[in-house]
């Protein structure tokens, strides 16, 4: 009988979906449809996929990744290309682009729609249904207290009733069976639909940045300039639906890059302060603006940003053949190799015959020692110098075969000498061409990109974290009062709660509740709890 | 700007300082548990774990049925619980449980200086490299502790809160201690006060959710071994401790409420991101493995309402899942390299 009582009054009261078991399925298509997404649609598939998908989330840590470095996985690859094979044909370095990682999230968004649409639907209905009537016997409740008022019954119905709805409770009034039923906290479960309803449109705003959005990187040497069109980046990846005609026309010059570190102490040569300044024009034609760009700080033009997201040295040279012809004369981007900026470079120079190349390392505090050669101590430039080897034979360039600016072909060529220069020194080649270090520049990497999603992916990121806190902070709970007359004109008053939301209580607004409608019933207080 | 080094001497002083403060708090601590006589195991109700719906049910209808003075029960027994009215004679383990707590306000007092001054000898917020982040963290779980116990008596927790507090500091001072020093560029900005502020608390929640989780864990063991009148080695532990239901609803709201504040620490990191590297989610380790922590923490809350899973099986996911943090707070930084690795380590 009791659990009747709690069976009736407790309907819908818990977030807590129902578990089914999934039942053998009855044999057909249909039962076996049923049965498939029923399980799917489970707490307990919902609570495997979340597993599978944070297990699955770990190699993409472990690995080296295609999308953040690159560079790493070429390497991991040439180290171990058995190994690597078979890790790349599991999709290891893909993780988070790989279909099994795609079919694990699928998967979980489609068991959260079909868990949630069919809960709003019902959530929806009950928010406009009358809360449960009061059930006959209020005593068997978690929580029921009793109190003797002298009003009347229909005044302490309507006290009761004034008192609740003041309180923000929905209130249902049955004067004819002498009750008050009350619901409150209806927003627990509405916060707990809205923030799985939000991870879904967060999913919405995640695709359609990759979908809509790009990302391009680009060196610029102090004293160059980059225009915003495909053609001038280093690198661009772009999304299935963008379209190359809507870059933003803007271009810009940097002026001047400058970078502070920490010198002494046990951070020695930390990075302190960067900043790029850049003379920059919105569009073709337009004023031309002083604008800097740091690190947290880049530079808006309408939906895209540029981001400062590196730096480096470019050391000047000139060359010149023995005619005293100048062949080259440029600065050259050396990529960093470590904290210090040892950073490595490569010059070709084809306009000579035989064709010229150098390959060596820009040291911007120079030292050399026995077990580490020439390195770096420092990333400022105190004591700039270049360590260069030089080459001559065929560059490979007519090959047609595609070479990075970086790395020098030297299968087809000679090491005609070796040399270390500070700026302002020449070297003369045995062939009679001279290579001048005349200085250096430095140069920033930057970041272009769009993403059309985000704010779409903020929003609904903000409106669930809002139905997570509700859904999680709210508490559902019920109360009944039921009135009948008791001795000399006074009216007995029964008040009761319920709640299933975990380890809560209604007691404290049931009190309050008994207190405002009457004084305590002492007498059958006592009686109706035995010890 | 430079390094006010007499404030960064002055704050490690401090922290040192503290760290002895905490190991009398932590004997303190010890001897008021040992001391305290503890309660009758056998009287507590079947555990949450073992009972089907229908028992639950069942225990719902009995409760209805006016056994409802369960829940308080509890304090009165374990000798530990209601306030000090001066008049009766102190409970054996309650006076070294309150130089335990006297000794602990004045070890967070003293490392609380210690963060404040390590961050005025940079003027900015001490939180930008590992050492600083662990300091902050473990006056951010004293701190936690300490308002708790001002309401609440919760000394039996004490000690296994100050142990992680030591060794976070442990570690702090050896491993991953850094001379005091402004920080590299990615770090300036507002957003580092915001999203690391976050973090700390939520690593302090964490931390205190765990502990409690394994009590919850040793003390419904303990409750289920000595109904059946078998041994087990918590069974001493568990007695001077509150029930086991009770450890795990402790275990349940911390969480609870510190998981949207989690999320939001998430959020707030991505938001940086966007802004600093030009994507708000770039599957950097450090944010795979808050990833990996967040659905941690969603399992453990989906398992609480799914059968089978509540009870052990739920604390053990919260303990997976604090598990991921402390890995992403340690590991990743000594693992991985990516773009959160300027820890200093």
């Amino acid at each position: 009988m009791s659990e009747d009582v709690t069976e009736r009054t407790d309907a819908g009261l818990s977030t807590v979906p129902e578990d089914v078991d999934a039942a053998a399925p009855a044999f057909g298509v249909r039962g076996w449809f049923r049965w498939a997404w029923r399980t799917l649609t489970s707490m307990r598939t919902a609570l495997v996929l979340l597993f599978l998908l944070a297990i699955a989330s770990v190699p993409g840590s472990v690995f080296p990744q295609r999308g953040t470095d690159p560079a790493k996985v070429a390497a991991y690859l040439s180290d171990d290309p058995v190994k690597g094979q078979i890790l790349d044909r599991l999709g290891m370095f893909d993780v988070f682009a790989s279909p099994w990682f795609a079919a694990i999230y699928l998967l979980l968004f489609i068991s959260l729609a079909g868990c949630v649409i069919p809960r709003s639907v019902q959530h929806w209905k009950a928010m406009r249904a009358r809360p449960p009537a009061a059930p006959r016997n209020l005593s068997r409740l978690p929580e029921h207290r009793e109190v003797v008022s002298d009003d009347a019954p229909d005044d302490v119905l309507d006290a009761a009733a004034e008192h609740l709805r003041s309180r923000r409770w929905r209130v249902d009034v049955d004067r004819e069976q002498g009750w008050v039923a009350a619901e409150k906290g209806y927003s627990r479960e509405t916060g707990n639909l809205v923030f799985h309803l939000a991870l879904v449109v967060m999913l919405v705003g995640v695709a359609l940045g990759s979908y809509g959005g790009f990302r391009g990187n680009v060196v610029v040497r102090e004293g160059s300039s980059f225009a915003n069109t495909l053609a001038q980046f280093d690198s661009f990846a772009p999304g299935r639906g963008f379209d190359e005609s809507s870059l933003a026309p803007f271009s810009f010059t940097l002026d001047r890059f400058t970078a502070e570190f920490q010198r002494g102490g046990m951070q020695n040569g930390a990075a302190r302060e960067f900043s790029a300044d850049v003379t920059f024009v919105p569009e073709p034609g337009a004023a031309p603006e002083k604008v800097t760009i740091e690190v947290n700080d880049p530079l808006v033009v309408g939906g895209e940003k540029v981001f400062l997201v590196g730096h480096g040295y470019a050391p000047t040279f000139t060359i010149t053949d023995k005619a005293g012809e100048i062949v080259y004369r440029d600065s050259v981007v050396c990529l960093p190799q470590d904290g210090n900026f040892s950073s490595s470079c490569v010059v070709k120079v084809p306009d000579t015959t035989p064709q010229l190349g150098l390959t060596g390392f820009f040291l911007p505090t120079a030292a050399v020692d026995d077990i580490r050669g020439p390195h770096s101590t420092f990333p400022a430039p105190d004591d700039p110098a270049v360590f260069m080897s030089a080459w001559e034979g065929d560059l490979g360039l007519d090959s047609g075969a595609p070479q990075s600016v970086f790395k020098l072909e030297t299968a087809n060529m000679t090491r005609i000498g070796i040399e270390a220069m500070r700026p302002g020194e020449s070297w003369t080649l045995p062939d009679g061409t001279t290579v001048a270090f005349d200085g250096y520049v430095r140069f920033a990497s930057f970041a272009v990109a769009k993403d059309p999603g985000k704010e779409l992916a903020l929003a609904a990121v903000l409106i669930a974290m809002t139905g997570l806190a509700l859904s999680l902070l709210v508490r559902r709970r019920r109360v009944w009062v039921r009135v009948s007359p008791g001795g000399a004109g006074s009216t007995l008053v029964d008040v009761a709660g319920l709640t299933r939301s975990e380890h809560t209580t209604v007691a404290d607004e049931v009190d309050e509740l008994a207190s405002a409608l009457g004084e305590p019933a002492s007498s059958t207080d006592k009686q109706e709890e035995p010890a | 700007m430079t390094t006010n080094e007499t404030l960064a001497q002055l704050s490690n002083q401090l922290v040192y300082a503290s760290m002895v403060a905490y190991a009398v708090s932590t004997v303190a601590f010890a001897a008021s548990l040992a001391a305290t006589k503890g309660r009758d195991l056998a009287q507590t109700s079947a555990p949450v774990s073992r009972r089907s719906a229908k028992a639950e049910k069942a225990a719902l209808a009995a409760q209805e049925e006016g056994s409802v003075l369960v829940a308080t029960r509890t304090e009165a027994e374990t000798g530990l619980g209601g306030p000090d009215d001066g008049s009766a004679p102190l409970a054996p383990g309650r006076r070294a449980g309150n130089i335990a707590i006297s000794v602990m306000w004045l070890a967070t007092i003293l490392l609380g200086a210690g963060v404040l001054f390590r961050g005025l000898s940079v003027m900015r917020a001490p939180w930008g490299n590992m050492y600083e982040f662990s300091i902050t963290t473990a006056f951010a779980i004293s701190l936690t502790y300490l308002i708790i116990a001002l309401r609440r008596d919760v000394r039996w927790l004490g000690i296994f809160v100050v142990i992680p507090v030591l060794l976070s500091l442990g570690l702090a001072v050896t491993v991953l201690y850094t001379d005091a020093a402004q920080l590299v560029p990615a770090l300036k900005s507002y957003w580092l006060v915001i999203h690391v502020a976050i973090a700390i608390i939520c690593g302090a929640s964490f931390c205190v959710a765990a502990a409690l989780s394994s009590l919850y864990l040793i003390s419904e063991k303990a409750e289920r071994r000595s109904a059946e009148g078998r041994p087990y080695w918590g069974i001493g532990l568990a007695k001077r401790l509150p029930e086991s239901t009770k450890l795990d609803g402790m275990s349940y709201r911390t969480i609870a409420f510190m998981f949207p504040l989690w999320t939001f620490a998430i959020v707030a990191g991505a938001i940086w991101a966007e802004n600093a590297w030009g994507r708000y989610w770039g599957w950097d380790p450090k944010e795979t493995w808050a990833f990996i922590t967040w659905v941690g923490y969603a399992a453990y809350l989906h398992a609480r309402s799914t059968a089978g899973w509540k009870g052990r099986k739920a604390a053990y996911i919260s303990l997976v899942a604090f598990a991921c943090f402390v890995f992403n707070y340690f590991g990743v930084n000594i693992f991985f390299s990516g773009l959160h690795s300027y820890g200093g380590v």
